[in-house]
């Protein structure tokens, strides 16, 4: 027997755009068409721009076992792939082989009845999963311990939270004991606490030897949980590999640069007091590098040119977060430098950065060059640089041995004490 | 282990049988979930299950009992209205809520996979509680004008499971052409009216001249009626030809219909 859970070959799907034939959607239109046809007259086939391939020619195995990412932007097809291996859409060519017991959901809590209490939808919910009655009652028990709504389990759920909501829809998924879960944006909703028991739940899964795939903009939690990944754009693979590769090229894909350069100083920022030349992100060592370890001290330079001698400047930096929440906003203020005038020449400037204080994810700085007294503003890009925190999983982190998302734009990690005393 | 081949389907397409029964189970939970949904926060509950068929009745007995004189085989007015009222709600409620069934599901038709016929099935099915309730009323009816079930009582599961099944078999067709052309929903009220005057609801079917009997019978709905009557009441033995002819369209459209639904239901989610 082969150690193949999952084999696509060749998947694609087109979609037609109905937008552009107003008779199409109605009953008047398909019967002027098919009377047409049936004298024998010409039928209108679809154009090639009224269709989109929403997936083209997509491949790639899954072995048993495997937690398998797919990742990439709306709209690149992640969607329609997950669609198609839960048959709820059929395939336009191609193919796809699954062995064995499969389950596919695009929704946590579908099947749900706002009306039905939780224990109604449990049973519900597992017979549109395709569990047997008598499978749902051996687990119900278990199904509500997971989802922590035992007080609630005869209330009707439109009086739930989305949090219960979520938590007894993961649950019932999570319980159907399949050989192939597929779990779409799953952790991108519910409290922290329940997503890192959904992590382990789902780690449990793939330990077990079922196999996994997850789909999901958690970048962190792909490149954490996946062994392998592959990235869609515009319904194609762009690239398949270990996740943590993947991951990378994706973010790269992002316009995320860790440089940014203006050589010609004609086009450069700035005014006749000072001019931007560039903005760099490096690691603790000096290398040019967008990706960080959390662990490791890092640092960003500004280069510019003072074009106008015996003035005094800062350099600027804003931090923002992948979601454009400012981080934090740091001024020069080096001893060397600070309030007194300065040469006509060119600096390089640069705030380092310690470890184990930003946030996983992506940072995106930008810089500029001011006046302080009175405030002045000489050149000023916002979002110039980016670069990615990525944690390596060691536990030395201030994550320790948490799984799953984690909120904060920092994350640093602190100093604790303890007292003890004996009761 | 068993595995799943996913690829276009192209011509010819599987009922799907093993799936079909596999999924029992659901239709009990859809039947279910929609019992029990349906008269949540209604003060009356399953009460105004029976409020149309009783006003029908009601109504008709004044109309064409009272003013238009119409015979009804000898049986009291009321009690021969009832007795035709009844299958043709059954029916008629599981026409119009079949047909609306893949669009209202459309939610979970989008999310998850599951044999798409349990849908129109389950949406059929469940009306036979209403009609249960109903029946209980038709006894009631029964006593009251002393009306006793002769052994031809034996034949009534027979002509409800027809009525049930006429109603499936066209809107398998329906519910699958609804979910492109939404212009099905707004179409079917009109039909089921025109439908309920081509059947032998109001009228008893001896009014139609004998030359046009087989003709009639091509309406699966007259003979279910007339046998539902038969059954039930014991007056005037349905004309058989009429009835084999009713069973002949009827596994003719459900054949076609099961087919027409199973090549039309992959593109179900891609249109809901």
């Amino acid at each position: 027997m082969s150690n193949i859970a999952v084999s696509v070959t060749g998947l694609s799907k087109r979609y037609r755009l109905g937008t552009t034939h107003a008779q199409d959607g109605s009953l008047a239109g398909a019967l002027t068409r098919g009377l047409r046809r049936l004298i024998g007259g010409p039928s209108a086939s679809p154009q090639p721009q009224d269709t989109l391939w929403a997936l083209r020619d997509v491949s790639f195995e899954i072995k048993k076992g495997e937690v398998f990412g797919v990742i990439g932007t709306n709209g690149s097809g992640k969607s329609t792939l997950l669609k198609i291996l839960s048959r709820v859409t059929e395939p336009t060519q191609g193919r796809a082989l699954i062995h064995g017991r499969f389950c596919g959901l695009l929704e946590v809590g579908t099947g749900f009845h706002p009306e039905l209490t939780g224990r109604d939808n449990v049973f519900m919910s597992g017979a549109i999963l395709g569990m047997k009655r008598q499978e749902i009652a051996r687990k119900f028990d278990e199904i509500v311990a997971f989802a922590e709504v035992e007080q609630f389990i005869d209330t009707p759920v439109k009086h739930y939270s989305s949090g219960m909501y979520v938590r007894l829809g993961f649950s019932v998924l999570a319980h159907m004991d399949p050989d192939i879960l597929i779990v779409d944006e799953v952790l991108a909703v519910g409290d922290v606490r329940f997503q890192k028991k959904c992590m382990g739940k789902m780690e449990d899964v793939g330990q077990h030897g079922r196999t996994v795939i997850l789909v999901s903009h958690d970048m962190p939690a792909i490149t954490r949980m996946c062994s392998r990944a592959i990235l869609l754009n515009k319904g194609e693979i762009v690239q398949a590999g270990p996740a943590h590769e993947v991951v990378n090229h994706y973010l790269h894909a992002g316009h995320i640069q860790p440089v940014v350069e203006w050589p010609d100083p004609t086009q450069a920022p700035g005014n006749n007091v000072a001019r931007l030349r560039a903005l760099r992100v490096r690691s603790e060592a000096g290398q040019i590098s967008d990706v960080i370890d959390i662990r490791k001290p890092m640092r960003v330079e500004i280069e510019y040119d003072i074009l106008k001698p015996g003035q005094m400047v800062v350099a600027q930096f804003g931090f923002n977060t992948e979601e454009d929440v400012i981080a934090f906003i740091v001024n020069d203020r080096d001893p060397a430098w600070y309030r007194r005038p300065r040469p006509v020449g060119r600096y390089v400037s640069t705030a380092w950065i310690p470890g184990n204080f930003l946030s996983e994810g992506t940072m995106v700085v930008g810089g500029g060059i001011f006046s302080e007294d009175p405030w002045h503003e000489h050149c000023d890009v916002p979002r110039a640089v980016g670069f990615r925190v990525v944690d390596p999983g060691t536990r030395d982190t201030a994550r320790g041995d948490v799984t799953g998302r984690w909120e904060g734009v920092v994350r640093p990690l602190l100093r604790w004490t303890t007292e003890h005393s004996s009761l | 282990m068993a595995v799943l081949v996913i690829e276009p389907r192209t011509g010819y397409v599987q009922v799907g049988w093993r799936e079909l029964w596999a999924a029992r189970e659901l239709l009990y939970f859809l039947a279910w979930r929609d019992l029990k949904t349906r008269y949540a926060q209604t003060a009356i509950g399953a009460g105004w299950a029976l409020m149309q068929p009783l006003l029908s009745t009601l109504i008709f007995t004044l109309v064409f009992s009272y003013l238009a004189k119409v015979p009804s085989d000898g049986l009291p007015y009321p009690l021969f209205a009832f007795a035709a009222i009844l299958p043709w709600s059954l029916f008629a409620r599981s026409l119009e809520r079949s047909t609306l069934s893949v669009v209202t599901e459309g939610g979970l038709i989008k999310k998850v996979y599951f044999p798409r016929l349990i849908i129109p099935i389950a949406a059929t099915f469940i009306n036979l509680v209403d009609f249960t309730v109903g029946l209980l009323i038709l006894m009631g009816m029964m006593t009251w004008y002393q009306v006793l079930p002769q052994w031809t009582v034996l034949f009534l599961p027979l002509f409800v499971l027809v009525a049930l099944l006429t109603a499936l078999s066209v809107s398998l067709w329906l519910s699958a052409l609804n979910v492109k052309y939404r212009d099905v929903a707004s179409v079917v009220p009109l039909v089921t009216q025109l439908w309920m005057f081509a059947s032998p609801v109001l009228y008893p079917a001896s009014l139609v001249p004998e030359s046009l009997r087989w003709y009639y019978g091509l309406n699966p709905m007259a003979g279910v009626i007339e046998g539902f009557r038969w059954a039930l009441l014991g007056k005037s033995a349905p004309d058989w030809t009429m009835v084999a002819v009713s069973l002949g369209v009827v596994g003719f459209l459900l054949i076609g219909g099961v087919m027409f639904f199973r090549r039309v239901e992959r593109t179900f989610a891609d249109l809901i």
